[in-house]
């Protein structure tokens, strides 16, 4: 079966482009045809992961894999790691810096929302060396 | 006659590619030295016909020798239309000569944005909306640029008509009653502010016939104005307008918005601002927000590529005009099966002009002969082949618009190889040689 793969690089300490890369990837979502909720998901997950990689992480790589039965999405980060990860994935904790907070973000949604809009949410994280977060969204047949 | 209203002045493109780089939506090419359009990504923003340097891309709305055609004609102003005067201390003076020069009744468009401000006023006191935010659809580039990119969305549109919309059918009728002529030989025209609009009076995305019998641009209603508004006479000024501020403000970015009377309202103007915001709604970003104005021209409606004036003095014009009006002279009234004249009798429907192919798994492996074309351009974007960026021209070669022989550095690259040919530079403009310049500054 083929495999589509999109990389697109995430850039540290810009917040106001934060999102760039989930209209980028909506856009070749929309050309393939994909269900409109199932893009939905897919672009709130990576906007999700975006931010917390701008926040977090000083930017990283997103990577993206689409075929005809699933959308996985992989952010891949070398920033400080993630010492507790129960607690990352609490609704309305965060580690977000005062500069996050005054632009609104921080409200510890990030992950939370990630796994709400996904089939499937694993986290890999080395404290010290970085995180990759990876969801995948199912396309139903 | 192509659906839409932007055209080629054919001898004056050079074929130069200003044009395809600020399309938001992709939909110009340059082909065999002309600029041509693929008509179902045209979306009539207007952005082509401002950045043309030679002037060849063009809208135009009705010829004016369309009013022969009818016993009896009606002029349907839209707000903007009164930011375009110098010195104008009345709108009475802007009606009474549309009078002067072939129209025998004026119907106000500002008139019915009060109308559809009213009735969204009542729907709001009705309790809170379904389905939030509810996007305008006044701005009809805005309506086409959804159904083309955010089809999602569709569902948030208001189902209510355009104000220009609206006034035709309550003027034709109006002007039925007061001649006693079948409505066919009545003419009803809008005056309106840019190219959108006169494809939308032509073809309404929200309703199955026009209400319309065509529309004029401003700037060509606006020089036969000039000389009978000079000549009135003070005694000739009837009272004729009968619009406040709140109609008059439709003009602006933002006043649609302010007639809802104190709504959580996001006004956007700016084709590529609005994309940004649906962007944002359609992952559900604005969760707070009950109401969304696009315009796709900067400040608005008075920003539209037909007015003569520069958006912020039309504006500035239009705030002064409004000094002593009432705030909002018309309601919405009509009872039962009438309410019924305010809406759409057609679902605005998805556009799949962007979509790869209609089966996912061929167009997922279009996507990868895309990509692999791609990644072997050079990815400057130089817009020699026609196509605005090199992802566009892969597209073009795999949707079969254009030939992977039309990329300049492909070419190149088939010289080296036929004629053994190390040093192809020479043949290249300055930009794309490998081997470098520099540039003296001037002294």
């Amino acid at each position: 079966m083929e495999t589509i793969k999109l990389i697109y690089p995430v850039e540290g300490g810009d917040l106001i482009e934060a999102g760039e890369a989930s209209s980028k990837m909506k856009l070749t979502l929309k050309k393939l045809g994909l269900p409109q909720d199932i893009i939905r998901k897919a672009s709130i997950c990576m906007y999700e992961g975006e931010i917390n990689m701008v926040i977090h992480a000083d930017g990283g790589q997103a990577e993206v894999e689409v075929d005809m039965n699933q959308i996985t999405i992989r952010m891949i980060d070398s920033g400080p790691g993630i010492p507790d990860v129960e607690k990352a994935m609490q609704e309305g904790f965060s580690t977000a810096g005062p500069t996050a907070r005054e632009l609104g973000f921080g409200a510890g949604m990030g992950l939370p929302n990630m796994k709400r809009y996904s089939d499937d949410l694993t986290i890999d994280t080395t404290v010290g060396k970085g995180t990759t977060v990876t969801v995948i969204i199912k396309i139903p047949q | 006659m192509s659906k839409h209203s932007v055209v080629l002045e054919y001898k004056r493109c050079r074929g130069c590619t200003s044009c395809i780089k600020c399309c938001p939506t992709e939909a110009i090419r340059v082909r065999s030295r002309k600029a041509t359009i693929l008509s179902n990504r045209c979306i009539d923003c207007g952005n082509c016909i401002r950045v043309c340097p030679h002037k060849a891309i063009k809208s135009v709305g009705d010829s004016l020798g369309k009013l022969q055609e009818f016993e009896y004609r009606v002029a349907l102003p839209e707000p903007a239309l009164y930011g375009q005067f110098h010195n104008l201390d009345s709108i009475d003076i802007v009606l009474n000569s549309l009078l002067k020069i072939g129209f025998d009744k004026v119907w106000e468009v500002a008139r019915a944005c009060e109308l559809l401000s009213d009735f969204q006023r009542q729907r709001i006191a009705g309790g809170p909306a379904k389905l939030t935010p509810l996007i305008s659809i006044s701005c009809p580039t805005v309506l086409r640029l959804i159904c083309l990119r955010f089809p999602k969305l569709l569902g948030h549109t208001a189902r209510t008509i355009l104000p220009m919309e609206l006034a035709a059918i309550l003027a034709r009728r109006e002007a039925a009653e007061e001649t006693g002529l079948p409505p066919e030989k009545i003419g009803v025209f809008a005056i309106v502010p840019c190219s959108s609009k006169v494809t939308a009076a032509h073809s309404p995305e929200g309703l199955t016939r026009p209400v319309l019998d065509g529309a004029f641009a401003i700037r060509d209603i606006y020089l036969r104005l000039l000389s009978p508004m000079k000549q009135l006479e003070e005694s000739e000024i009837k009272p004729m307008t009968s619009a406040g501020i709140l109609g008059l403000n439709w003009a602006i970015c933002g006043g649609e918005s302010a007639a809802r009377l104190g709504d959580r309202c996001v006004s956007v103007d700016g084709i590529e601002n609005v994309i940004r915001m649906l962007e944002e709604i359609e992952d559900g970003r604005l969760p707070e927000a009950d109401f969304l104005e696009l315009s796709a021209c900067t400040q608005g409606c008075v920003g539209g590529c037909f007015n003569v004036e520069n958006p912020y003095a039309a504006k500035m014009r239009l705030k002064t005009l409004m000094h002593g009006l009432p705030v909002s002279r018309n309601r919405f009234l009509f009872q039962g099966a009438q309410r019924d004249i305010i809406f759409q009798d057609k679902q605005p429907q998805y556009l799949p002009a962007l979509l790869l192919d209609e089966d996912r798994e061929v167009a997922m492996s279009k996507h990868l002969r895309i990509q692999a074309l791609e990644s072997h351009l050079p990815g400057l974007q130089c817009g020699s082949c026609g196509a605005p960026s090199c992802h566009a021209f892969a597209e073009d070669v795999v949707m079969g618009r254009a030939s992977e022989a039309d990329c300049i550095f492909k070419m190149r690259e088939r010289m080296r190889t036929m004629a053994g040919v190390s040093g192809a530079d020479e043949y290249l403009p300055p930009p794309f040689r490998r081997q470098q310049g520099t540039v003296s500054s001037d002294r």
